[in-house]
């Protein structure tokens, strides 16, 4: 027998299911709240009523704003209008807009979260220490396994893809706030101090318009990943371009999964080079 | 009254800092407290008072510790031990908010790379001192008007940092830190990162300023000639410590110790020293009393060529020389009036060497120092290159 064999099994399992069954519980009333009402307003209200807006209507808003943000540059809105139509061709309109509320979403709630924490990365180097490592684990642990708790929290459909994307997707955003406030030069730091500057004066006054920049760069890093976590959000019923692709797979037919897949890169350089174009603005 | 005193003020880097403060006090060295604790000294135990309306010079080397010295005066770094006192209230221990309104109100600082926000307008950088007290939009508006307009960039208030010169940039610097009008300036390296012209330039338009400001400046530098320029004294520092302070004068004439010596060695002196430094007295004549005869007695007494002539005020009239009073015996002559030259070349007692060269070249006589038409002194070619030599004692 070998040494190794004496250790007994240590009950990691276990440990992670009570975890699990324990913040279910703990937590009972929040969680209901996204699983029921949360999800009744996004598949409901926000998803519903952006269908009823005409396609024709919203991609004229899409056209105008790529105008605004590329800079009253032609290419981008040229490029939107062409995907949008070949969308809407391909029947695929009412999974798009699923998809984008999806992202969106998410998107919105990890700045929500990111940025206050990586404000207190960037000014404590002991949450940074604590933070980097986690951080590191929730980007590097494989996706699908944030599946599991979050069905066993939000049930099914797109609340648990929302969490899911939100573990897998954040640390960029909260990574490049960190980095973003720490680059702010020493010097310019000093000079808003010796004006008396309170520490919140610093953070709004001179940091956080310093870190504009790379602070959107991580931003658009999150929609990103969001977007790569849309197929395996839809594992667990969450709507949309996901659950197309999904689809095809299980049934085999390369030209649907072929085409919801160029959809949902359609999807993704407009998604791209909008939140770039916020940035260079910035500049 | 000082509005700034220094007590002992100590900073050191590392760890065991307490344990680094008693071993300087037993008076270890800089090298044998990192050797025994691994912290190192930046500052170590500066003492200095600053008088209102004095411009102070911190000078030293680069890692001199001149640099955390005046960032310990505002606290920009937390002083290890020690107390700076700003009209008696001790900076060194009092809370933030003290802190705050001691940084709004009384203090203000220039840094080296200027330190201007690159997204705010000029006139936006100006405000932020004001913007940070709540001082409300047109106040502060008029404000920083004010002191852009001082500073000679009353042109400029809507551009942005980016689009203006390094000396440009810093007068904004300055704009910043006067408009809060405060009454002591902190001025790091303030005009290092300039070029030498400009650097000239904005030492003489500090001065003006200063003329009519007379705020009380703490300015730190590591190039001696603007230590001597702008300095009314100089605090010399050396590996955290202050060897020496004094007027320009009195550092280049009186070294404290070596380090100093050497440090002034190179320096150039025509423009440190002044007519005062090298003058010696006059032999001089009344024109109320004496003639011709007098002043040729006196001249080979002395042998000189030329004598100076004063009145009873000892105002200056002029000077005769040797030739012309022996001409005037022979012909008669009673009155030294009439031999009188008054086309005299003069300076000033705070005239620099430098401005004196030309003069005294030119001039067949020694060259006459004055203060209010009166006689305070001459200067003999021979005084202004042996101060040039660098000897301590030129009378």
């Amino acid at each position: 027998m070998n040494l190794v064999d004496k250790i007994p099994e240590i009950p990691f399992r276990d440990w992670i299911d009570t975890f699990i069954e324990w913040l279910k519980n703990v937590l009972a009333v929040p969680f209901e709240f996204f699983r029921e009402d949360f999800k009744d307003f996004l598949s409901d209200v926000v998803t519903d009523n952006l269908l009823k807006v005409p396609a024709e209507i919203v991609m004229l808003l899409v056209v105008i704003a790529a105008f605004f943000i590329s800079g009253k540059k032609i290419g981008l809105p040229i490029f939107s209008l062409i995907g949008l139509i070949l969308v809407y061709n391909q029947g695929l309109w009412e999974q798009l807009m699923q998809t984008f509320v999806l992202v969106f979403v998410a998107g919105l709630i990890s700045v929500i979260i990111g940025l206050p924490i990586g404000i207190l990365m960037s000014k404590s180097n002991i949450v940074e220490k604590i933070a980097t490592p986690i951080l590191d684990l929730m980007q590097t642990m494989p996706s699908f396994v944030y599946l599991i708790p979050a069905v066993a929290f939000f049930s099914i459909g797109i609340v648990p893809g929302i969490f899911a994307t939100l573990i897998f997707a954040t640390p960029p955003t909260i990574r490049f706030t960190n980095l973003a406030i720490r680059q702010v030069s020493g010097e310019l730091k000093e000079a808003a101090d010796s004006f008396g500057s309170t520490p919140l004066q610093k953070l709004f006054k001179l940091e956080l318009p310093m870190a504009k920049t790379t602070i959107m760069a991580g931003v658009n890093q999150t929609v990103m990943l969001s977007l790569s976590m849309v197929v395996i959000a839809s594992m667990i019923g969450t709507p949309g371009l996901g659950k197309e692709v999904q689809a095809a797979l299980s049934r085999s037919e390369a030209g649907d999964g072929f085409v919801a897949g160029f959809c949902i890169v359609i999807l993704a350089i407009i998604f791209d080079r909008f939140t770039q174009g916020v940035t260079k603005k910035g500049k | 009254m000082p509005i700034i005193k220094v007590e002992n003020l100590t900073k050191v880097f590392g760890k065991k800092t307490k344990e680094a403060v008693e071993l300087l006090d037993q008076g270890l060295s800089k090298e044998e407290i990192l050797k025994q604790t691994g912290s190192t000294v930046g500052v170590n135990k500066a003492s200095f008072e600053v008088e209102k309306g004095e411009v102070f010079v911190i000078m030293g080397l680069s890692g001199s510790g001149k640099s955390t010295l005046v960032r310990l005066l505002n606290r920009l770094i937390e002083p290890t031990a020690g107390n700076v006192y700003i009209n008696d209230a001790n900076l060194a221990t009092m809370d933030k908010k003290e802190l705050r309104k001691i940084r709004r109100e009384k203090m203000s600082m220039v840094f080296q790379k200027f330190g201007l926000f690159p997204f705010r307008t000029v006139l936006s950088n100006t405000e932020y001192g004001l913007e940070v007290q709540g001082i409300d939009k047109q106040e502060r508006k008029e404000k920083a008007e004010k002191a852009l307009t001082l500073v000679g960039l009353g042109g400029y208030m809507d551009q942005y940092p980016s689009q203006l010169s390094g000396g440009m940039q810093q007068r904004v610097g300055l704009a910043r830190a006067l408009a809060n009008d405060p009454e002591v300036l902190l001025m790091d390296e303030a005009f290092s990162a300039l070029d030498p012209l400009i650097r000239k330039e904005m030492q003489d338009e500090l001065l003006d300023l200063q003329e009519s400001m007379k705020k009380t400046i703490i300015f730190i530098t590591h190039d001696l000639d603007e230590a001597l320029r702008i300095g009314d004294r100089i605090a010399l520092m050396k590996d955290g410590s202050i060897v020496q302070i004094g007027s320009p004068e009195e550092i280049l004439v009186n070294p404290a110790n070596e380090y100093v010596e050497k440090f002034v060695e190179d320096v150039d002196r025509s423009k440190v020293f002044t007519a005062e430094n090298i003058m010696k007295r006059p032999e001089t004549i009344n024109i109320e009393k004496h003639g011709p005869r007098v002043a040729l007695e006196r001249m080979r007494e002395e042998g000189l060529s030329s004598i100076y002539v004063i009145d009873k005020q000892r105002n200056l009239k002029g000077y005769v020389t040797a030739d012309d009073a022996s001409n005037a015996i022979k012909n008669e002559v009673k009155d030294l009036n009439e031999i009188l030259k008054t086309d005299v070349p003069t300076v000033e007692l705070d005239t620099a060497m430098n401005e004196i060269f030309n003069i005294i070249h030119d001039s067949p006589v020694p060259v006459a120092v004055v203060h209010e038409q009166k006689l305070r002194g001459i200067i003999v070619r021979g005084a202004v290159i042996a101060a040039l030599a660098g000897e301590s004692e030129v009378n």
